[in-house]
């Protein structure tokens, strides 16, 4: 799994401004044993979009960053408690015979899967896409659920 | 004599926003009328979007839509930070036609060129 997400080595550049989030990012690794949790498959395309992944007490909030997409363009799946977001960004096509002074964006296909770390029920699972974030809430299964025991003590 | 505790008040939890911004990614296109420039800003809407035209820059800040607070955080690779980012602009562009719309966290600036700039075609005349 990656630990720091992928970055198209051609456009280092682009990402040289945010170093200083580096130290942020490895801030995070060592803080928090829910890296395990998600998995960036090492594909070639090169854009990983960025999620959180929040849990309360009933279910989990998983939310990536897909600026300027379609709806149609984006897919969610669950399989064997692992949620998939996948798709594919296109450029837009008035643009591509233009002269480009700067390309900072990724575009292409993406593929982001989360592994859940308990049983959600698959058929209450909702997406939103909302200014360019993409909003899946998963509701854990009842069993999965904390469940408060009343004991009596005579 | 009966001593009253009084509970302190909780002290106001403050969300960790970093004071930075983050600069958001771009395009820039030049086009036959001038240049077409996208600013990836997921999270912002149009209410929190903020662009300036001071002298010959333009300054672009996007505030970050308010989002439901959903439990524990268990792994983020989000930013917190606002977006904010200036550039400076070609003096052939024509300022008061510059426009801008937001579509799913991408902003889209259209800077044309203003109409003198243009190349055109000079007829001649015999």
């Amino acid at each position: 799994m990656n630990l720091i997400r992928y970055q198209r080595p051609d456009l280092a550049w682009a990402g040289f401004g945010r170093l200083s989030s580096l130290r942020d990012e490895l801030d995070r690794l060592f803080e928090s044993p829910w890296t395990e949790l998600a998995r960036t498959p090492q594909l070639l395309s090169g854009w990983t979009p960025a999620l959180d992944v929040h849990e309360d007490k009933d279910s989990f909030v998983v939310r990536a960053e897909l600026p300027g997409m379609k709806r149609e363009e984006i897919d969610v799946s669950l399989h064997d408690g692992a949620l998939s977001i996948s798709g594919e960004r296109q450029a837009v096509k008035k643009h591509e015979e233009a002269e480009v002074y700067r390309t900072e964006r990724f575009f292409g296909k993406f593929l982001r899967t989360v592994t859940l770390p308990a049983p959600v029920a698959a058929e209450k699972v909702k997406a939103q896409y909302q200014n360019g974030v993409l909003t899946v809430t998963l509701p854990k299964t009842e069993a999965a659920k904390p469940k408060q025991i009343d004991v009596n003590v005579n | 004599m009966k001593a009253t505790i009084a509970a302190e008040p909780k002290p106001a939890v403050e969300r960790t926003r970093p004071q930075e911004f983050a600069a958001p990614m771009v395009n820039i296109f030049e086009t036959p009328d001038g240049y077409a420039l996208e600013a990836e800003m997921p999270g912002v809407n149009k209410a929190g979007l903020e662009i300036t035209l001071e002298g010959n820059e333009i300054t672009i800040v996007g505030r970050r839509a308010a989002e439901p607070e959903n439990g524990e955080l268990l792994f983020r690779e989000r930013s917190v930070a606002d977006y904010r980012r200036v550039f400076e602009l070609d003096p052939a562009i024509d300022t008061d036609k510059i426009s801008a719309k937001i579509d799913q966290g991408l902003l889209t600036l259209t800077l044309p060129r203003s109409e003198q700039v243009k190349p055109r075609k000079i007829t001649i005349s015999e």
